[in-house]
């Protein structure tokens, strides 16, 4: 076959097929260096003020889950982007999508949440705009915000990872996309999942505030844990060597995975950092974590290592390693 | 965690592996996993790698989308372009290449292609949508042709007239003879499919050896279930036998699921059916009975498919029989990634060349 002549669903999925629209469509088409560098948020410049400005689209269909809903996503998902660039969340705009017939009581619902969300933040949601289209022409209602924020100083060595660096996560990882899944499936669990949504800011600025040598930070979101190991290795020499088992999942997320199919490790999350720090200072970094409530379950879950040449592995079950690929997009339920 | 952390418990992992080491073998044996979660669970958690160097463990033909021939993607893709028409399939299929397009790029294009999780769901579609013809394409061997059979007769005792299935299935042991026959495949014994044998029964097998010789032990999908079975192999050919064994006892019994089988006995009949990889193997399909004609895709909808055709240099059909690893395939890694497939082996999530891909790409262990 040839290359696709259109958008598919893969596309958006996060995997290589994203990665690919997004430097053959937009990269070659809006050029800059701001963008260039592809991260959570662009670093711009404003006279000396240095900031953090990123934007986010929302589609998630069911729009209430256990744990979030539609509206806690918009919100902590760029305070979250900000957050991990090393800045101070400050201002958000927030842009709807209604579709006809939606019930006001579920729009009031989302905005409720979106304002309580801001104010566990810290944000402001200071702009804002509202469209309304034809019954059929959205689902229910999407939600588009931006943000902005003050870029902080940031440590020596920042952006910087290198092999002997520990990678640490925040908690355990594939309970939102699997809550949004079995929410969407209608599968019901005596031990239900929960999405982890919420505002990771106040964690990471009692990190920074501990003053550790932090090395890179980011959000595991779509494509999950495996998606960003993946950026973060991709184009070195080193590469990221994961111990599986020191990986936290739920019970009911491990359970949930198993029976369909789907590995937690490739599961989007709303609320985990995966944060890299320096050898000496990552006990030091789990301690600042867990002492957060949204940290307790933090862990240590590997190291960079040389020589790997940009990939990540993950230890097999008895010993020997085996590839932890980048996710390909959509996850998709099997036949047997 | 219960029902998984037992059957991955490394200390008796270890064991088991001694174990298999200490059988003294003449020589250099193959076995094939016959089926493709089989094969994953083997890549997931290194087994391939953990054996004795004289044990070789090949993958088979066990994975239904693989084997399913690009005729009936076509086929698939030419009802997705009626316009009365919603299919529906199980999520692994939408991304198979056929000849010139993918049921994904159908649904890109316009086409109401929509992935269920059940054959059920299907039917409630069917329901829920009477002006439409809702058709399931049906891909899967004994494990998924029961459930697939049960709605069938379901829609027909319900008198709904707008429910079609287009039968792929395929029932594993005539492909499993013709490895036997073929005189290019060299395998002293199976790692029979747990899941299969639950529903026809580990005496399915027995012909395999009795007729030609072949050690068959029927596995469940934990490491210690695949490292159990491995052992119970390497016994049989140290001892110079060939027999059925079943260390799949949880799950499987000689007769296997009578139920089930009955179900499939009243809405199918054996057919010859084309695999990947083998061409067309007698009595090795199922076809919808000619009582349930009026629900069968194929006998409803009059549609041209094209005459299908292969990727260039794709090696699928020597993958699937064992005769070849994936790493020899010119295209594997290069040309075909499970971003851009060549051959069903790369997309299907179970397939060999998506495992090895995945797994063993560059595995060190």
């Amino acid at each position: 076959m040839k290359a696709p002549d259109r958008v598919l669903l893969a596309h958006g999925g996060g995997g290589s097929l994203s990665g690919r629209l997004i430097r053959e469509v937009f990269l070659s088409a809006f050029d800059n260096p701001a963008l260039a560098r592809l991260t959570d948020s662009a670093i711009v410049s404003l006279g000396s003020q240095s900031l953090a400005f990123t934007t986010d689209a929302y589609v998630v269909t069911p729009p209430f889950f256990p744990g979030g809903n539609i509206g806690t996503l918009a919100v902590a998902g760029t305070v979250n982007d900000l957050a991990v660039s090393g800045a101070v969340p400050r201002f958000l705009s927030c842009s709807f999508i209604l579709e006809e017939g939606l019930l006001l009581d579920d729009l009031r619902r989302v905005v409720a949440s979106m304002a309580d969300t801001a104010a566990e933040a810290g944000v402001i949601l200071a702009t804002g705009d509202t469209k309304v289209v034809e019954r059929g022409g959205a689902d229910g209602i999407f939600i588009t915000t931006a943000g902005i924020g003050e870029l902080r100083d940031l440590p020596e060595g920042w952006l910087r990872p290198r092999p002997g660096d520990q990678v640490l996560i925040n908690g355990s990882v594939g309970d939102h996309g699997l809550t949004v899944l079995a929410a969407r499936e209608g599968l019901r669990f005596d031990n239900p999942l929960r999405s982890d949504c919420a505002p990771l800011n106040g964690l990471i600025e009692h990190l920074f505030a501990a003053g550790l040598r932090l090395r890179w930070m980011r959000d595991a979101t779509r494509g999950g844990l495996a998606a960003v190991l993946n950026e973060l290795a991709d184009g070195h020499t080193w590469g990221v060597a994961v111990r599986a088992e020191s990986v936290p999942v739920s019970p009911a997320a491990r359970s949930l995975g198993e029976i369909l199919g789907i590995d937690p490790l490739y599961v989007a999350n709303e609320g985990k950092v995966v944060v890299v720090v320096a050898e000496d200072d990552a006990r030091a970094a789990l301690e600042v974590m867990r002492a957060h409530p949204l940290g307790r379950d933090a862990a240590a879950i590997g190291s960079l290592e040389e020589g790997l040449d940009g990939l990540v592995t993950v230890e097999t079950y008895l010993g020997g390693r085996r590839i932890l690929d980048m996710p390909l997009g959509e996850q998709l339920p099997r036949i047997c | 965690m219960r029902y998984i952390d037992e059957f991955r418990d490394p200390a008796a992992a270890v064991a088991l592996l001694d174990e298999i080491r200490r059988v003294p073998l003449e020589g250099p044996v193959t076995f094939m996993e016959v089926c493709g979660s089989h094969t994953m669970a083997v890549s997931r958690f290194g087994i391939r790698h953990l054996l004795p160097p004289a044990v070789r463990l090949v993958s088979g033909p066990g994975c239904p989308v693989c084997v399913t021939p690009v005729r009936l993607v076509d086929h698939a893709i030419a009802l997705a372009r009626l316009p009365q028409v919603i299919v529906t399939t199980f999520g692994d299929l939408i991304r198979v290449p056929g000849s010139e397009s993918s049921l994904e790029r159908e649904r890109a294009a316009g086409a109401d292609v929509r992935v269920v999780y059940s054959t059920l769901d299907a039917l409630a579609l069917a329901r829920k949508e009477p002006t439409r013809h809702v058709v399931f394409l049906g891909v899967g061997f004994e494990t998924t042709a029961p459930t697939v059979a049960a709605v069938l007769l379901e829609a027909d005792a319900a008198g709904l007239t707008n429910f079609f299935v287009l039968s792929d299935h395929k029932v594993m042991p005539p492909p499993m003879r013709a490895l036997m026959e073929a005189p290019d495949v060299a395998v002293r014994g199976f790692l029979c499919p747990g899941h299969v044998s639950a529903i026809i029964g580990s005496d399915a097998y027995r012909f395999l050896a009795d007729q030609y010789g072949a050690s068959c032990v029927v596995a469940g999908f934990e490491p210690l279930d695949i490292l159990q079975a491995l052992l119970a192999l390497v016994r049989q050919v140290s001892e110079g036998r060939a027999e059925v064994e079943n260390t799949y006892g949880r799950a499987v019994t000689t007769g296997g699921n009578q139920a089930a089988q009955a179900v499939l006995d009243r809405a199918f009949v054996p057919c010859d059916a084309e695999w990947r990889g083998f061409g067309i193997i007698p009595g090795s399909g199922l076809a919808i009975r000619p009582e349930l004609a009026h629900h069968d895709a194929a006998h409803v909808f009059d549609v041209q498919v094209p005459q299908p055709r292969e990727t260039a240099g794709c090696r699928c059909a020597d993958i699937l029989r064992g005769t070849i690893t994936p790493p020899d395939c010119p295209l594997f890694a290069r040309s075909c990634t499970p971003v851009d497939p060549k051959g069903a082996c790369m997309v299907s999530s179970e397939g060999t060349c998506a495992a090895y891909y995945r797994y063993e790409r560059r595995a060190d262990g």
